[in-house]
């Protein structure tokens, strides 16, 4: 289904984050309402186009309420993060924290677990990072190029199977197959070197990071080899005729390929930094590990929901931390891809 | 296309082939592992025999999941909020993508920030429980439900299928007949729309089936755990109460394993409905996935 987008009298074309460039242009503000004026049978002015159109309203009316309630409302709530929150007063009645408000910051920036706890999800975010993505690339490419179909499609099935494993359940055949009696790695582990995996916490982040590989690799996988069937075929035959190897081919030609997409996944993928956790590090974690495995997500919720003494502005603001980090990060990251490679998210 | 093949391409060729076979043994070892536990006896377990076959073959393991009640009570409220979830999440995705993929939307550009900028920023853990709290929703279905139900980048998705399937002349041309929006989008659009329904649905579906931790802080009381809670008190807690389950004592003493085999027999259990669906989804699953990366 072609889409004539090339006809400019019959349509307006706005600038949209997600627009494919070939696609659109762009207009400027008065250019726009220019061609507003001047285009016959357009001239209806918003009501009109309102009543014309009233069911389209209606229909992103609820999933827009929903969010404005669940996800912009809390966005509020990081005022807590400013106060001193005493659960009798409710929120907007709570004492403003000392120092300006930001007493909460301050003493989360003071606190000794502050630095661990910024150090562990520092790496853990980072070394995930290093190494899952190379990881899917080579997958991608291996796929691409393993010629016999049933053999490929086998891999890839089995590769995606993990995804559907839920984290309890992941958690628990690591906890099983690393323990250090009955697991069959972990025991011969322990018993030919010594290696206690599951109660050592120097092997913590190195369990977490691949143990992410085996679960995340296949799905990674998928979407470079989208853009790796995207490649021009043309350019592979001519650097064919011109002598080179496979794997040259792959240097020149299908890596500069993948880089947007790439480049589109580590953006993605910084804003997320600081936020590792929950699911999957709360799952890991246990008494001999911690020294690893605290991160700043699991040490606020452990602060907040499940201490006896639940400090929910402290928690809070820890939260709002990392959230303007993640939102910094990913501005940054847009901004440098942007200039060095012209590709970027917005 | 002739070329003559280059002896290192053969060789590459060749490693590849050993390393992707490599790769499937990894990847399929853990499975083939637990599934073996599961069917193995107790002693075996404990003294580490089992490496790739069930050792002692019996359905021990099985048959204490299965006289087991939370693990039931668990699967049918995972069922329960799987469900519910997903139709509530579907509909308010695609409610909402569609008006968004119309070029001549008026105001596009105002919701697509309100819900990209989700994306980006969040209140964060405390603020959103407390809202949950206030609206009293808390130890119910809808805590587990409601949260998560629009996600921006399932109607990113959407949008991007119905930009790029629905042909503008199509609508125009309803609508010069006379249909309305709506009936357009019902009549029309959906049943255009069944690969991204079918793609994001398994998204929603996977997602809600697996998720612990929201309904860990939202749930209070046991008979309202999904699936999840229960097996990480069985897997991750080892608090497993054998009093609880209707398997007489004498068996109990005499397999002082129980609990161990208990927890394989879980995992496969709780895992099944997902491996079972999943041959039959998996090709949408891909095509999703590409859809979602190629943006616009």
């Amino acid at each position: 289904m072609n889409l004539n987008m090339r006809k400019v009298n019959h349509r307006i074309f706005e600038k949209d984050i997600c627009e494919n460039k070939e696609k659109g242009e762009s207009l400027k503000m008065s250019e726009r309402t220019k061609i507003k004026k001047t285009q016959i049978g357009n001239k209806k002015t918003f009501g009109q186009y309102f009543r014309a159109h009233w069911q389209l309203y209606m229909m992103i009316a609820p999933p827009v309420i929903m969010l404005l309630i669940f996800a912009y409302a809390p966005m509020y709530g990081v005022i807590l993060a400013f106060k001193d929150y005493k659960v009798s007063l409710g929120i907007w009645n709570s004492p403003w924290a000392g120092d300006h408000g930001l007493r909460n910051f301050i003493r989360f920036f003071n606190n000794y677990n502050f630095k661990e706890c910024l150090r562990n999800t520092i790496v853990l975010s980072i070394y995930s990072m290093l190494v899952s993505m190379p990881c899917s690339i080579i997958l991608a490419l291996s796929l691409n190029y393993a010629k016999n179909v049933v053999f490929k499609k086998t891999v890839q099935m089995v590769s995606y199977c993990p995804y559907f494993i839920s984290t309890i359940v992941f958690v628990g055949i690591i906890n099983m197959i690393f323990d250090n009696r009955t697991g069959v790695v972990g025991s011969f582990l322990f018993n030919k070197f010594n290696i206690n995996v599951l109660g050592n916490a120097d092997l913590f982040s190195s369990l977490y990071v691949w143990s992410g590989v085996w679960q995340g690799i296949g799905f990674g996988a998928i979407i470079y080899m989208a853009a790796l069937a995207g490649v021009d075929q043309e350019q592979h035959e001519a650097a064919i005729i011109d002598g080179a190897t496979l794997l040259q081919r792959i240097w020149y030609v299908d890596i500069p390929a993948i880089i947007p997409t790439a480049v589109i996944m580590l953006i993605l993928n910084m804003g997320g930094t600081l936020n590792i956790g929950y699911e999957k590090i709360l799952a890991m974690q246990n008494q001999n590990n911690i020294a690893m495995s605290e991160v700043i997500s699991t040490y606020s919720y452990k602060v907040s929901l499940v201490s006896s003494f639940p400090d929910f502005s402290y928690s809070t603001a820890i939260g709002l931390f990392q959230s303007l980090v993640g939102l910094v990060l990913i501005i940054i990251t847009n901004k440098i891809a942007n200039k060095l490679s012209g590709t970027g998210f917005m | 296309m002739k070329h003559k093949k280059l002896t290192q391409d053969r060789v590459v060729y060749f490693i590849n082939y050993v390393m992707l076979a490599v790769f499937l043994i990894i990847v399929l070892y853990p499975l083939i592992y637990i599934i073996s536990c599961s069917f193995s006896s107790g002693d075996a377990l404990m003294s580490g025999k089992v490496k790739l076959f069930p050792v002692e073959p019996t359905l021990q393991s099985y048959r204490a999941v299965f006289k087991y009640k939370s693990i039931w009570t668990g699967y049918w409220n995972s069922i329960v909020y799987t469900l519910v979830g997903t139709v509530i999440s579907m509909v308010l995705t695609l409610f909402a993508a569609y008006p968004l993929s119309r070029s001549d939307f008026r105001g596009k550009k105002v919701f697509t920030v309100i819900i990209l900028f989700t994306m980006m920023f969040s209140g964060g853990l405390i603020p959103t429980y407390l809202l949950v709290k206030s609206l009293h929703m808390l130890n119910t279905i809808w805590a587990v439900v409601l949260p998560g139900a629009v996600s921006a980048y399932n109607v990113i998705v959407a949008r991007t299928f119905f930009a790029n399937t629905i042909p503008k002349e199509l609508q125009e041309a309803a609508e010069m007949d006379g249909c309305a929006d709506f009936l357009f989008f019902v009549k029309i659009v959906i049943p255009l729309s069944t690969p991204i329904i079918a793609v994001l649905s398994l998204w929603v579906i996977v997602g809600l089936w697996n998720s612990y931790f929201w309904p860990m802080i939202y749930l209070d009381s046991q008979e309202l755990y999904p699936l999840q809670l229960v097996l990480r008190r069985i897997l991750l807690l080892s608090q497993i109460n054998l009093n609880q389950t209707s398997i007489d004592p004498e068996t109990i003493r005499k397999n002082q394993y129980l609990g161990e085999m208990l927890k394989y027999g879980t995992i496969i259990v709780s895992t099944l409905p997902l491996m079972i669906i999943y041959p039959f989804v998996q090709k949408y699953f891909v095509k999703g996935v590409m859809i979602g990366s190629v943006k616009g």
